[in-house]
């Protein structure tokens, strides 16, 4: 159970830092690609997938 | 800029609103079983085993009791729910089937979780129709493995409890590969317990679990059986082969292979444990598109071809491996297994009516043994 909740809280540092990222990217190619990369982790924090 | 960004965050929740909602309709969706009048009563898995009461692995267990006593047999379908046979036809049991001589448990999603979820990165579809005379009915495709929602994360290593072999990362979530199981180990790992307790507490005579297989996998179109079975299946397999309109092997289960209902099943309790595979092309590596089409006809071009280079271990032609097929060699199976046991063990036997027999399946098609759940009296109606 400690570990479960340790990887959510990974997943989700994961996902701050992609949206991090999306913020501070210049390049529109980058922001949809980081996009695509977000969805896995926020349907997992979001228990859906 | 900021505008763009703008425009890319609402792409993104699109695709996080559309993904989410498709995913989430699979996993909650209704699967209604209608018991049918030989059910006497339905209890829950978790009556066995407090350890998982409440859980989404609380099964239903579907008793059906005959007047005279008898043996009992325990089938199982839906280890794997992505082999959706197993569960067809453990679905026509629970609604066809009346018992006159011992008891049939049935449990139709022994890994409740691994039917809430496909399998990552598959591109499965998240559900599949069965035609009725009466509509549709609707099923969740599923996934070999619990759904990681409910187990995660998963080990670099499976080490198998008890024996300590080491098994694939993955199958920890893997109902057949965690059996006996453990009280307090995994979701997993506690079903199977669950399971054995009931085997145990029921006194179940015979384990029958339902599987479906690739045809690249040399395990196929075959009866495992625990050496404790091993005449058993053999003259089962014989009678279906002469009898049922198709062939079955049997392969024996390997006394160091740890983890499998057939090995463990048999080792740790006084049932006897077997295991059906039946063939289903959608599982094979060379498959074109995965889809419910695929899932249902069993008819793969690619599949065809591998076959044709001496890649399978079982035939396939352009008429595939329609799922009235699979299921009825299921039944037609369980039904060979029960009489051959019956006729043996005239003290133990058990007498089971109004099951459909391959041909008939073949010729009907499952879906004429299921019951429309929008007629049935709501004190039969159910949910997997």
């Amino acid at each position: 159970m400690i570990v479960t909740i340790l990887y959510y809280l990974l997943t989700a540092a994961v996902a701050a830092l992609l949206v991090w990222n999306i913020v501070k990217s210049r390049k529109w190619q980058d922001e949809i690609l980081y996009i695509i990369v977000l969805i896995p982790f926020l349907l997992r924090l979001l228990r859906l997938k | 800029m900021r505008l763009r960004k703008i425009a890319v965050g609402i792409f993104g929740l699109a695709l996080l609103f559309f993904s989410g909602t498709s995913f989430y309709r699979s996993r909650h969706l209704k699967e209604p079983v209608v018991a049918g009048a030989g059910v006497s009563r339905v209890v829950k898995l978790g009556d066995y085993f407090e350890g998982i009461r409440g859980t989404i692995n609380d099964a239903n267990v579907y008793v059906l009791e005959g007047t005279e006593p008898g043996g009992t047999f325990l089938i199982l379908g839906g280890s794997h729910p992505e082999e959706p046979a197993g569960r067809l036809a453990a679905w026509i049991l629970a609604e066809q089937g009346v018992v006159r001589k011992g008891r049939l448990l049935v449990v139709l999603s022994a890994n409740r979780s691994g039917t809430t979820v496909t399998r990552l990165g598959g591109a499965y579809p998240p559900d599949f129709s069965i035609k009725t005379d009466w509509g549709e009915q609707v099923f969740r495709m599923g996934d070999r493995w619990s759904n990681p929602l409910d187990q995660w994360p998963d080990p670099e290593v499976y080490v198998h409890y008890p024996s300590r072999q080491e098994l694939a990362y993955v199958d920890i979530r893997n109902l057949n590969r965690a059996w006996p199981g453990r009280k307090n180990g995994t979701l997993t790992e506690r079903t199977c317990y669950a399971l054995i307790e009931l085997i145990r507490r029921e006194k179940v005579d015979i384990v029958i679990d339902l599987h479906e297989a690739e045809l690249q996998y040399p395990v196929i179109s075959t009866i495992v059986a625990h050496q404790k079975g091993q005449d058993l299946a053999a003259m089962a397999s014989m009678m279906i082969s002469g009898s049922e309109g198709f062939n079955i092997g049997v392969e024996y289960s390997p006394l160091t292979l740890h983890g499998l209902s057939h090995r463990e099943i048999g080792d740790n309790t006084d049932a006897i444990s077997l295991l059906l595979e039946a063939p289903e092309p959608f599982l094979d590596a060379t498959r074109g598109k995965t889809g419910t089409d695929l899932l249902l006809t069993g008819r793969d071009p690619f599949v065809v071809k591998a076959g044709q280079h001496g890649l399978l271990f079982e035939k396939i032609d352009e008429k595939g491996w329609p799922i009235d097929v699979r299921v009825g060699r299921h039944t037609s199976a369980i039904l060979q297994i029960l009489e051959t046991w019956s006729g043996d063990k005239p003290d133990r036997a058990i007498v089971i009516e109004g099951i459909p027999r391959y041909d008939e399946v073949v010729a009907k098609g499952t879906g004429a043994f299921l019951r429309d759940p929008s007629k049935a009296d709501p004190k039969s109606l159910y949910y997997e």
